[in-house]
């Protein structure tokens, strides 16, 4: 299990588990493409209050290194922009995705 | 070995104790209670080695059950009428999560009016929701069926209810052999099943399935329960090796050559077998057809058993409004594809506990030889 | 098969007298079924238990309409129930009472026995005085009267059975077995 974990595919009923299970874990159910508008960060503006890391219902916002400054995990987020709503400072704008 | 006077609820807790359960979770409910309460001592003194889980409500037992036998631990509960239906939705979770819980139901008739008696609309009630039913007829048969249906389901990845009438067993004192437990251990090995909940392999179960899989899951149960048709005779022979008792899917008696059959579950059942004796005396050619199994279904036993008999009674101690005895509609359903079947009668008695005795299926059989044609659904003792 | 009904009140011990029983012919081998009258029980109120004894398996499962014999444990039963519902001719009415069988007037088609159990159990300090248990006292005369199981086994399931006073016990059944009182 980790991230060299290979996505598993079923053709027929004698394939599967006797119950519905993941196939696969989220390292390989990656949700990127769920999402429209991308949030970006704009760190100029960002005051590293973390309120974005608290309401991120997924969570796709984590700290980055070296600096520890917020980030978006674009691998996972779905883009319900719930970030760009909280954050205090209008430090989060939007693209629109395909650009 | 070591044979005991015991009631039938205690035959479960033995059942449960030998079969080395880890997990119990249930909530009192009258008749079952004195099947948890034996429990909760044998856990409490040590002497059975399993987590006792106090729930508030039937649901959450059977919930906690499930959580138990996901995580790996052999789990068992109990409960009666009431309790069963607020567990059926957890009932189906169990089956399509495909979880090898145990558990015993008393059958106790549904309120309103309250009734604390014995009636199978309870269990029934529950035939669709993918667990397999056994019906037992003794509290032998009880405590065994227990360790047999940890022995089948295990193997299967199915749930199991092994079901017994109020009173006429729960409470009813008579002899039973408890086995010792290591020929018990050897029969039954510990529980393991690769598809749990576990840190080190993560997985979510039961997720959402579309359209495109969810039809090939059920297939996958309803595949199990046809084999569980031939492993739980397969099994039961195993255990007559090792008990010297043999426990199949049906329980035919005389039935040879037999021209009347009696089909029946439960203590019923074990009436009807007296009635037999006696009727045979009087030289009237009649035979037993006791279910034990009623899901999976034994299509093919019953076929077999009864397409040579000329006429074919079902009692059923249940009722589905508007349709009639359960059993019977079984019955019919199984003789329907046969090029000439006999005609069936279906009897309807015993609600709410009213005593079915040897003498009214002596009558109702004597009633029943002047009829040529089946009958949809005849009531036996309704003051009318 | 014999078939016997005990009748009693709520809080006797009726249930557990036919629980030793079924403990006690278990113990000899034989096969039996012993339950109560399936019910709400309350302290006071008539309450009946029946059991089956047979040397072979029992088949039938219900209640039992016509008993070979029937146990009486508390003489204010009498005509308050109706006791005798299906007894067979010939059969044994085994009463704790004081009297003498030939007092109590029952039918001459039957066989009476008496014995003074709620004396053996005042004297045995079971139950209180206002409610004492009478059930060791009552099974230990019905091995008597109805020789179906041998006194020492009885007698060890009884010392094993009853949750307390269990010498106590054991001496009220022997002594009622002793002092049973057999007509006809």
């Amino acid at each position: 299990m980790g991230k060299d974990e290979k996505k598993i595919v079923f053709k027929t009923v004698h394939d599967l588990p006797p119950m519905a299970m993941s196939l696969g874990t989220m390292w390989v159910n990656k949700t990127a493409s769920w999402r429209n508008l991308k949030p970006i960060i704009d760190y100029e503006k960002c005051i590293d209050c973390m309120i974005c890391w608290k309401y991120c219902p997924e969570p796709a916002i984590f700290l980055r290194d070296p600096d520890e400054r917020v980030a978006v995990d674009y691998d996972y987020c779905k883009g319900c922009l719930i970030c760009v709503e909280e954050c205090p400072v209008d430090a989060i704008y939007t693209e629109e995705e395909g650009k | 070995m070591k044979r005991m006077a015991i009631v039938g609820n205690h035959a479960l807790s033995y059942g449960a104790l030998l079969s080395r359960v880890q997990v119990i979770a249930a909530y009192p409910i009258t008749p079952q209670t004195q099947v948890v309460e034996l429990l909760s001592e044998m856990c409490a003194d040590g002497t059975l080695k399993a987590e006792f889980v106090k729930v508030e409500s039937e649901h959450s037992a059977m919930a906690a059950v499930m959580g138990a036998s996901a995580s790996g631990a052999r789990a068992f509960t109990a409960t009666s009428s009431q309790g069963l239906a607020l567990m059926h939705e957890v009932l189906h979770w169990v089956t399509g999560a495909r979880l090898p819980v145990v558990m015993g139901n008393i059958n106790r008739a549904f309120g309103p009016p309250w009734s604390i008696w014995t009636e199978q609309t309870d269990s029934l009630s529950q035939r669709d929701t993918g667990w397999m039913q056994i019906y037992a007829q003794d509290n032998q048969e009880v405590l065994d069926s227990v360790i047999l249906a940890y022995k089948v389901s295990e193997q299967l990845l199915l749930p199991t209810m092994v079901v017994l009438d109020a009173f006429f067993l729960s409470h009813t004192s008579e002899p039973v052999e408890i086995p010792d437990q290591e020929k018990v251990d050897e029969f039954l090995p510990p529980y393991e099943n690769k598809y749990i909940l576990n840190p080190d392999a993560p997985h979510a179960f039961g997720g959402l399935t579309n359209p495109e899989w969810y039809m090939e899951l059920r297939y996958k149960i309803h595949k199990a329960h046809e084999e569980a048709l031939d492993l739980i005779e397969k099994e039961g022979r195993e255990f007559e090796k090792m008990f010297g008792r043999y426990y199949g899917l049906v329980d035919p008696y005389k039935v040879d050559d037999a021209e009347t059959v009696l089909v029946a579950v439960s203590t019923a059942a074990s009436t009807a077998r007296h009635a037999v004796d006696l009727l045979r005396e009087k030289g009237k050619k009649v035979g037993l057809l006791r279910i034990r199994v009623f899901r999976p279904f034994p299509y093919a036993k019953i076929k077999e058993i009864l397409s040579n008999a000329r006429k074919v009674i079902v009692l059923d101690r249940n009722l589905s409004p508007g349709a009639g005895g359960i059993i019977a509609s079984e019955v019919r359903g199984a003789l329907a594809n046969l090029r000439n079947h006999p005609p069936v009668l279906s009897y309807i008695m015993g609600l709410g506990g009213r005593d079915i005795t040897t003498k009214h299926i002596m009558e109702l059989f004597e009633e029943a030889e002047k009829m040529e044609e089946g009958k949809d659904i005849i009531w036996k003792g309704v003051k009318l | 098969m014999i078939e016997i009904r005990f009748h009693g009140r709520g809080g006797q011990g009726t249930v557990v007298a036919s629980k030793i029983l079924a403990d006690a012919l278990t113990r000899d081998g034989k096969y039996i079924q012993a339950f109560p009258e399936f019910g709400v029980e309350r302290r006071g109120a008539p309450v009946a238990a029946f059991a089956r004894i047979s040397d072979t398996k029992i088949w039938p499962r219900h209640k039992i309409y016509e008993p070979d014999h029937i146990v009486i444990l508390d003489p204010t039963l009498i005509g308050a129930v109706p006791l005798l519902d299906g007894l067979k001719p010939g059969g044994w009415i085994l009463v704790n009472t004081k009297k003498k069988p030939s007092e109590l007037g029952f039918p001459e088609q039957y066989r009476v026995a008496t014995v003074d159990a709620t004396r053996i159990a005042l004297k045995y300090r079971l139950g209180s005085a206002a409610s004492p248990i009478v059930n060791t006292a009552m099974v230990g005369a019905f091995a008597r009267v109805i020789p179906v199981v041998k006194l020492e086994t009885l007698l060890d399931a009884i010392e094993e059975g009853v949750p307390i006073k269990p010498k106590e016990n054991r001496a009220a059944a022997q002594e009622a077995y002793n002092s049973v009182i057999m007509e006809g």
